[in-house]
């Protein structure tokens, strides 16, 4: 029986399906206590009194605490430390984030106070009795005009509100080639703000034992570790081994979760200084104004071409803004998950691309599913879209003129990225002829005879996932390696536990780990249990974003079956007198037998028991059975896809139909099928609605207009058709699965999709460029624009 | 102010006093430990919170457990009979209807209305009627396909 | 997430629900819930008092006859869109607010008392000409819905009464009505309704009824398309002329959100009434 490759039912939809999921807002303690935050209600403010008397005096109530208890400490709870950016490129400005606001607030949603009490009514109640004197301040919102001279400032050591400027590239060959091309394709674009929305809002809960002096911290993260990491290093000061961080099941993340809160900081620095388990979760509204943005670049672009269409050079200009503190990864995302992929999946030989980040009174603006590469893509593919327009040429036809051909890889762009494998020539193919490509033009143009607004839309897209050699990332600004921790641990009676930093939020580990383990040492799957999502248990471990668990995560326990293996063979040939070399380890049975004599064989459960009866062991060996690996990645790895849609606008409202939607992604090996199919439609689903409805809108006083799923439209089930999907499979050579992962190619490649099928479907009114997200409203005036003359 | 409920959840009766302000789902998540029940917003949009009240389903954040008092509510933990998955459960775990968990009781409490009321519906039907559940990891595709193997199991 | 407090007293009786009502001045009344929960659960609405009348079973229920169809005020939508004997706007507006769930809970009582300019029933309830019944401490009177529907969340009802039964003239031969709603993407609320009801007899149309909402501080008496329907041929080009007869009953002030502004909206009340208008025809023409 071998498991990669099928479709395996997950082992981990039990105890969902049945209600027995294990959030952290589920968590019941005993003494428990529960805390809601007081947040700012100004973008930008000066915090001159707070007065929490009758907050404190409410029954029920425990404590009111602020940012200076804080970041001074009290009797029973030590001081904490600013949170950390944990991505700096050189030169990289931070400014100093407190866990609760001390002095100033710096967007709506800040937090201003935590207040304790029996019951999270009651805690409710408190904050709303908490009176604050603000002394409102000028802010500046837009992360182009924050940079420009006159824009307030929001931290005096940051001029002009940027934190960074990254470059990459060469700016005299782009320059050059500009300079000779037939055709300059400009726009000026801009990537909305998005907000995530995981359907489990946060929630962080802690214990701390006085006698111990140990603390367990519960936070719904996707990667455990790192948070101990922080907690102990920089903000809660609790030495990491006495510090334990659980994340149980965690309801969705899209990045999100994965970086360091200010909640983990309060809500362990309460526990121990109420000596009282504490809990605090998120409502939908709270997590619109705390949990990290996505996007929001402003851009300007241009491609150049030849006049057969072919692409000779490419320069980009974004002002990505980081919010009004550097998150986690914030500094990571416009710059090299951004500017290292603008060259697509084409030759382009000269590319310059330069981001200034910058810091406004909004939300901090982090990785969101994609993560930079969704920017690069969408600019990209626009692009080529408006040089297919300008120059004749069909959509598929100029892309497949400037594919980097098959028997080139690995290739170097000229934006750092050594592309690992591909054949973007067959991914092209493969979407033409499953979309019925031709055919789709030929009803588009009898649609259009009627006067109808069908278009057709593609995109052709790479990524670079599975972040990242600890070398490289390091020297890009990584405070940490991105490596990944796996051990697997053969118990006596032979079956197995599998440790791993990865951690699930949904991607269904817990059954594609263990098909690979195995896989690897020939058992059923039933014997192989995996563990992920605590600090305990698991070795140091990087977490799950980026599309890297696959490809990191399982590969560290490729790496730990293997040295499994390699020990029970040794032991077999012990056993049974042979040569090592003259043994053979079967990995579809889980036997190890003398090669050419089958029946001189041992069994898995036969030889794992013997390594702790270890009565008779190799020169050498030591009893016991398990192998730990930190596996760290020789390169990113290049998932890549072709997609085609088909839209009709309608002519009254401006609203668009989703008609047809196809996609073709070479994510390379497939361990599960049936996952990896999920992550792309859910990754599509995600990315269309930023194309079509999703943003997260600021007016110009920095109040967040769309602050709750009232305004902020989400994608619903009648929003879609059903979608066909189609692989092509390129291994990549550079982990031992072959894989390349699969979280967020969808997103990626469907939000340019979707929105060059619109404006395909409005190209006949000579509608050159709409922003996202294209809304009704939006796409109506443009086609009333159009009919009375003007055009865009 | 406090006031005596009794209400029937899961086919077990109980009986506390609670704060008129109490929502239902709170009732059942903190007052009687059932934390299957979700929440996954507070505009009484997201469906997450879906359980039975009488026969129909609801959303439990937009219902007082003062409201429900008298009444009869099924949980997600009230579906399975007898050890066995109701055919819904079991259409989720075939068919991959679920990533990360969260939106699954809530979908499935729903999509067992929306079986029960139309024996037969189409997929537009279907994500029609799953206008009130919302999932952000799936993109829905294999849940209309979960509903609708349910729905087939059913002849 | 967490309502703030409040004091509670239930009602099994209308009188009951009158007398509570009396004794605490500025109470709510809780039906459904499913506009003051949600309005409780971000602390925007803080009632101190809620009487809920909920389990009065005398104001549940649809009942027909002597021309008209009576809806008790506590008539879930789900009920009301489930519904063959009360006119097609009404069960088309029923069937499209919020969703299942909401629809197993929401009241039409509880959802025109509220008077939200987003909603659907008002809008529905001007065009058929309703009549609403309303008992009070100075006893029961009746007010037409085109009266009742005064301002921004603000309805006729004085303090202490409330909405007991919402009559509809029951749809006659040659007779037909259709709402039509352009929801917003994000709360999938009104962001234009229209809703229209004619009657033809030998080919021309005799009687009509319009009004819009979802744009409108308060569901509006669209007279101008009624004027273009009544003695009229509904031909095609007619119920064109009709549909842009809107723009004349819109008023002079357009709610905007960020989805939607004032422009596209009213431009939105002409093609939306145009698809109530083809559906009533049709509807009309084939009963």
């Amino acid at each position: 029986m071998t498991y990669v490759g099928k479709s395996v039912k997950r082992v981990e939809d039990p105890r969902f399906i049945q209600g027995q999921g294990k959030y952290v807002a589920n968590l019941q303690l005993p003494g428990m206590a529960y805390a809601a935050i007081l947040r700012s209600p100004h973008a930008r403010a000066r915090i001159k009194s707070i007065d929490a008397e009758a907050a404190k005096n409410l029954e029920g109530v425990i404590a009111v605490y602020t940012g200076r208890d804080l970041v001074e400490g009290i009797k029973f709870s030590g001081p904490c430390g600013a949170i950390p950016c944990g991505f700096t490129p050189p030169d990289t400005k931070v400014p100093t984030h407190h866990p609760l606001a001390v002095d100033v607030v710096n967007h709506v949603g800040d937090g201003v106070a935590v207040v304790v009490a029996e019951s999270a009514y009651i805690a409710n109640d408190a904050v709303d009795l908490i009176v604050v004197d603000y002394e409102p301040l000028p802010a500046v919102v837009n992360a182009k005009a924050a940079a420009q001279e006159g824009a307030p400032q929001l931290y005096d050591e940051i001029s002009n509100n940027t934190s960074f400027h990254w470059t990459l590239g060469d700016k005299d060959a782009t320059d050059k080639a500009f300079s000779e091309a037939d055709h300059v394709i400009e726009l000026d674009l801009i990537n909305q703000r998005l907000i995530p929305n995981a359907m489990e809002p946060r929630a962080v809960a802690a214990q701390w034992n006085g006698f111990s002096e140990e603390m367990t911290v519960w936070t719904s993260s996707q990667n455990p570790h790192i948070i101990r990491l922080l907690l102990s290093g920089f903000t809660l000061g609790i030495p990491e081994n006495k510090l334990r961080v659980i994340s149980p099941d965690v309801g969705g993340g899209f990045g999100s979760k994965i970086f360091h809160y200010p909640e983990e900081v309060i809500v362990p620095w309460v526990a121990r200084a109420i000596n009282r388990p504490v809990k605090w979760v998120a409502s939908r509204s709270e997590s619109y104004i705390t949990d990290a943005h996505g996007r929001d670049h402003v851009t300007h672009c241009k491609l150049a071409v030849k006049n057969d269409g072919t692409f000779t050079g490419l320069n980009v200009e974004t002002y990505a803004n980081m919010g009004a503190y550097l998150s986690t990864f914030a500094p990571l995302i416009p710059t090299a998950l951004y500017i290292t992929l603008f060259s697509g999946l084409y030759k382009i030989p000269a590319i310059w691309g330069e981001t200034w980040g910058t810091v406004t009174n909004t939300v901090p603006v982090d990785a969101y599913r994609g993560a930079g590469r969704p920017e690069a893509s969408y600019l990209l593919e626009r692009l080529v879209d408006l040089a297919a327009r300008e120059l004749d040429i069909d959509v598929l036809e100029i892309r497949r003129k400037n594919l980097i051909p098959k028997d080139e890889f690995p290739y170097q762009t000229p934006v750092a990225m050594v592309y690992d494998s591909g054949n973007y020539a067959a991914l092209i193919d493969k979407v033409e002829d499953l979309a019925g490509y031709q055919d789709m033009r030929k009803e588009q143009a009898a649609a259009r005879q009627d006067g109808r607004l069908v278009g057709v839309g593609m995109s052709g897209c790479i990524e670079a996932s599975a972040p990242g050699p600890s070398p490289v990332v390091t020297s890009l600004g990584s405070a940490i390696g991105l490596y990944e921790s796996g051990i697997v641990r053969v118990h006596p009676t032979g079956n197995v536990s599998v440790f791993t930093g990865s951690h699930s939020h949904g991607q269904g580990h817990e059954t594609t780990f263990a098909q690979v383990v195995a896989d690897e040492l020939g058992l059923p799957m039933e014997a192989v249990q995996i563990v992920h999502g605590d600090t305990d248990r698991i070795p140091f471990g990087t977490g799950t974003y980026g599309s890297r668990s696959a490809a990191i995560g399982g590969s560290a326990l490729v790496r730990s079956a293997e040295k499994i293996r390699e020990k029970v063979t040794k032991l077999a040939a012990h056993q049974l007198e042979a040569a090592v070399e003259d043994m053979v380890y079967d990995q579809e049975n889980g036997t190890v037998y003398v090669k050419g004599s089958p029946d001189k064989s041992k069994s898995f459960a036969e030889l794992a028991f013997a390594t702790y009866y270890a009565a008779d062991m190799p020169e050498g060996m030591d009893p016991g059975l398990e192998a730990t690996t930190f596996y760290d990645p020789s390169n990113f790895t290049f998932p890549n896809s072709a997609h085609i849609a088909q839209v009709e606008i309608d002519r009254e409202t401006g609203a668009v139909t989703i008609q047809r939607y196809v996609a073709v992604d070479d994510v390379g090996k497939v361990i599960n099928p049936m996952i990896v199919n999920g992550q792309i439609v859910g990754g599509i689903v995600q990315g269309v609605g930023q194309t079509l409805w999703e943003h997260g809108l600021y007016d110009e006083n920095g109040q967040l207009l769309s602050g709750s799923m009232m305004n902020y439209a989400l994608p619903r089930a009648d929003n879609f058709p059903n979608m066909v999907t189609g692989r092509v499979e390129t291994p990549s050579p550079h982990n031992p699965l072959g894989v390349k992962g699969a979280g967020e190619m969808g997103t990626i490649a469907a939000t340019v999709t979707i929105a060059n099928a619109v404006m395909d479907a409005l190209a006949p009114l000579g509608v050159r460029h709409l922003d996202m997200p294209l809304t009704a409203e939006k796409i109506w005036q443009a086609i009333q624009s159009s009919q009375n003359g003007g055009s865009n | 102010m406090r006031v005596p409920v009794s209400i029937t959840v899961n086919g077990v009766q109980h009986q506390q006093e609670v704060e008129p302000r109490m929502l239902l789902v709170h009732f059942l998540r903190e007052g009687l430990g059932l934390t299957g029940t979700n929440i996954g917003c507070d505009t009484s949009q997201c469906g997450a919170c879906t359980v039975h009240l009488d026969g129909v389903s609801v959303k439990s954040c937009t219902t007082l457990a003062v409201q429900a008092d008298g009444s009869e509510v099924t949980t997600i933990e009230g579906l399975a009979q007898n050890g066995d998955l109701h055919a819904m459960q079991q259409a989720f775990w075939d068919n991959h209807g679920l990533q990360c968990g969260f939106c699954t009781p809530g979908m499935i409490m729903s999509a067992v209305k929306l079986v029960e009321g139309n024996p037969n519906p189409t997929d537009e039907q279907i994500r029609h009627g799953l206008e009130g559940n919302f999932c952000r990891c799936t993109g829905y595709e294999n849940i209309v396909k979960s509903v609708k193997a349910a729905a087939g199991a059913g002849d | 997430m967490y309502p703030p407090k409040f004091e509670y007293y239930r009602a099994s009786s209308v009188s009951e629900a009158l007398s509570l009502l009396e004794q605490h001045h500025g109470a709510k009344v809780l039906a459904g819930g499913h506009s003051l929960i949600p309005a409780m659960n971000i602390r925007l609405a803080n009632p101190g008092v809620l009487i809920d009348i909920g389990r009065i079973k005398e104001l549940k229920g649809i009942s027909a006859g002597n021309g008209s169809v009576r809806i008790g005020a506590l008539t879930t939508h789900a009920t009301v869109a489930a519904s063959d004997q009360v006119p097609q706007a009404l069960s088309d507006a029923a069937g499209v607010i919020g969703d299942p769930q909401v629809r197993n809970r929401g009241t039409i009582g509880g959802n025109i008392a509220h008077a939200d300019p987003a909603s659907d029933l008002p809008t529905v309830l001007t065009a058929l000409g309703a009549t609403l019944h309303i008992t009070g401490p100075n006893g029961k009177r009746t007010i037409a819905a085109g009266d009742f529907f005064v301002d921004l969340l603000t309805t006729a009802l004085k303090e202490g009464e409330i909405v007991t039964t919402i009559e509809v003239p029951a749809s006659g031969p040659g007779q037909g009505s259709a709402y039509a709603k352009l929801a917003n993407p994000a709360s999938r609320y009104a962001m234009v309704g229209v809703a229209v009801t004619v009657t033809l007899e030998n080919g021309k149309c005799t009687r009509a009824g319009a009004a819009v909402g979802g744009l409108t501080p308060t569901a509006r008496r669209a007279g101008s398309v009624e004027a273009a329907l009544i003695g009229k041929t509904l031909s095609p080009e007619a119920l064109v002329g009709a549909a842009e007869a809107i723009q004349n009953d819109l008023g002079d002030e357009i709610l905007e959100d960020i989805q939607a502004g004032a422009e596209y909206r009213k431009s939105m009340a002409s093609v939306y009434a145009g698809r109530a208008l083809t559906a009533a025809v049709e509807r009309a023409q084939a009963s």
